[in-house]
């Protein structure tokens, strides 16, 4: 006999919003979104205390489906956009979700800013390593030797580690994991969106329409199931060669630290700068 | 009210403090880095908040950002940064939130001369971002306009929903003259059009008799989404032709049946002046010179000082080209707005008188220009 599933990520989205959605079938973003409505109903915030803002490509449509503030931006200004909102309203939990391409190349600059300033905004990298949208041009994640349609040879450029990077920049929390391990993806969005400072969750996907294709690496399924075998929980690590460490994907919390976040340190800073002026 | 000594550039920062500006976002770059310094000051004694972003494309990002969330949002730079805002003016045009972007403009192009003076980024202040979009663009010819048209900046965005830029130049930015500042009470602020209705009603780009929309902050209660594709009513894209055409003709109609609100001019002419000069910025300084100059010689002549440079003084200039024999045009480029006069102007003579290598138009090229008939 079938039970009865509570869907809860219903209640998040848009009643007024005309589905079906832009992704192909098999994407593996709608996870990522379905992980992010249940961290949120889970904390148990208020719609209106969210702001979902995204940038341009396949992961940028994402927040227009869900019943938040949405803001769509411009292509890699996610974060930029992030800031003055967050600087604006303190209170309010902004989560910035973006695409490999749109975070880490054209978006790279504000990244790393935004980590280094600790700013309280939660960082979603759905890393499908390839530019989807536009037809499967090779991004900074691509790796090496793999074919994109502006990699026709191969791609001789070596990926970008966008949780290191984060790591060196600022953040206070870096984990990472892929759209196969959702209940894991689910908690580690929850645990980002918790923290005071700027979190990042990497969450590996895979596009099968246009990388899938031009490798040859089969079905969504097929993907899926290439996520599962190629990862590693980061407490195996150490009992990988050095070899297999390069090739796999390490999931887990990789950084977790507590430092002032820049929301809270301005907030004392307009009260020293108001408090010298009535001395004077 | 108190008088005060200051920089053109400084008057802007009071200008946007005045109007109730709360939030500034900047990236150092000459002629216009004073308005930030200032601003970092200020701001947090008002209880604003100032950032410093890593570049322009983030600043203007996060002024947009925090318009959102409610504050009245400036930031400044000048060329170079002008030009990498570009795309961000447009966003904000297509998604109809207020901001003010203050461009100090240097000779160009590309890093130019950072110090020299300019009016080279006219039609980049009207067409710089692709599409087509209505602009304001004001250009203030004093120290004292430059705090006025700031308030009037801010004033405007939040009253037409439009990013609104206040084109300075290094002259006006970097020169020190008298100001009465007012008391900052007494300043007439515009507020957005707040929204009325039940969330579940809102609306945040529907039809208004005003062709604005209310507009609700995030945070306050009214979830909706904002994106720079086009979009139907409630802010989701859209491909259909029956929504984006009404957008398109909306948001060009909210400026054009306002024209007799934004375009403001200065008038010193009568209707037997056959030469007019027609000028904005610093090279209305020089003009007035110029003017008074050829007036002491019994040299009829009239003056137009044009203070919205966009949209276009098309009533004005149709107007004085009914009497008017030669209309002057002393620009600090080659003839960049002198093209719009010479549009509305018809078959009526219109004399440029340029200079593009960082120096100021003098009196002497504008009255030489007066008195050759």
């Amino acid at each position: 006999m079938p039970t009865q599933v509570e869907h809860s990520e219903y209640t998040y989205l848009r009643p007024t919003k005309k589905f079906p959605n832009v992704w192909c079938a098999g994407c593996g973003i709608g996870i990522v979104m379905g992980a992010l409505i249940r961290a949120i109903d889970r904390i148990g915030l208020e719609k209106d205390d969210v702001a979902l803002v995204s940038g341009i490509g396949c992961t940028g449509r994402m927040p227009v489906y869900m019943d938040f503030n949405t803001i769509h931006t411009t292509h890699g200004r996610a974060l930029a956009f992030a800031t003055g909102l967050k600087i604006a309203r303190p209170a309010m939990k902004v989560i910035a979700i973006m695409g490999d391409g749109d975070a880490i190349a054209i978006g790279g600059n504000h990244f790393i800013h935004a980590a280094r300033r600790n700013i309280g905004i939660t960082a979603i990298v759905v890393n499908n390593a390839i530019y989807g949208m536009t037809g499967g041009q090779y991004s900074p994640t691509t790796p090496i030797r793999a074919r994109a349609s502006t990699a026709p040879y191969g791609n001789i450029e070596p990926p970008m580690p966008i949780c290191e990077l984060a790591q060196a920049a600022g953040a206070t929390y870096v984990a990472r994991s892929t759209v196969y391990h959702a209940i894991e993806l689910d908690r580690y969005i929850e645990q980002a969106i918790r923290k005071n400072g700027f979190s990042l969750v990497e969450a590996v996907s895979y596009c099968h329409t246009t990388f899938g294709r031009m490798n040859k690496l089969g079905s969504p399924t097929d993907m899926m199931r290439q996520l599962k075998d190629n990862s590693v929980s980061v407490n195996a690590v150490e009992k990988l060669s050095p070899e297999e460490r390069e090739t796999k994907i390490i999931r887990g919390v990789l950084h977790d630290v507590e430092k002032p976040e820049y929301t809270q340190l301005y907030e004392q800073l307009v009260k020293s700068a108001q408090a010298s002026l009535q001395k004077t | 009210m108190t008088i005060r000594l200051m920089q053109g550039n400084e008057a802007v920062g009071w200008g946007a403090i005045a109007a109730g500006c709360k939030f500034y976002a900047g990236y150092p770059i000459t002629p216009s880095t004073e308005i930030a310094e200032m601003l970092s000051w200020e701001l947090p004694r008002v209880g604003g908040k100032f950032i410093q972003m890593e570049d322009e494309i983030a600043s203007l990002a996060a002024c947009i950002g925090a318009s959102v969330g409610g504050l009245k949002a400036m930031t400044a730079t000048s060329g170079p940064g002008f030009s990498l805002m570009q795309e961000h003016i447009g966003y904000a045009a297509m998604t109809e939130v207020p901001v003010v972007i203050v461009d100090v403009q240097r000779l160009g192009p590309s890093t130019g001369q950072p110090t020299s003076a300019s009016q080279g980024d006219v039609m980049q202040a009207r067409w710089g971002t692709h599409g087509d979009h209505p602009m304001i663009v004001l250009s203030p010819v004093s120290v004292s306009q430059s705090f006025d048209l700031t308030v009037k900046a801010f004033n405007f965005s939040e009253k037409y929903r439009t990013p609104v830029i206040l084109l300075m130049d290094e002259v006006v930015g970097h020169m020190r003259e008298k100001i009465e500042l007012p008391e900052f009470d007494s300043v007439e602020r515009v507020e957005r059009i707040a929204t009325d209705v039940p969330p579940e009603w809102y609306k945040p780009y529907g039809d208004s008799l005003s062709d604005v929309p209310p507009m609700a902050n995030f945070g306050d209660g009214y979830r909706y989404h904002i994106t720079g594709l086009f979009h139907d009513m409630l802010g989701y894209p859209t491909t259909r032709l029956d929504e984006i055409d009404p957008w398109i003709e909306r948001v060009h109609r909210k400026i054009e049946r306002n024209l007799n609100d934004i375009v403001l001019v200065e008038e010193d002419l009568s209707e037997s002046d056959r030469t007019i000069v027609v000028a904005y910025g610093a090279s209305a300084r020089s003009a007035r010179h110029a003017v008074k100059l050829a007036r002491q010689r019994r040299t009829k002549v009239g003056m137009v000082t044009l203070l919205t440079i966009w949209p276009f003084a098309e009533a004005e200039i149709t107007r004085i080209a009914q009497f008017a024999k030669r209309i002057i045009v002393p620009e600090m480029n080659l003839g960049q707005l002198a093209l719009e006069v010479e549009r509305i102007a018809g078959r009526k003579k219109v004399v440029r008188v340029n200079r593009a290598n960082g120096e100021m138009v003098t009196p002497q090229m504008i009255l030489e220009a007066i008195e050759d008939r």
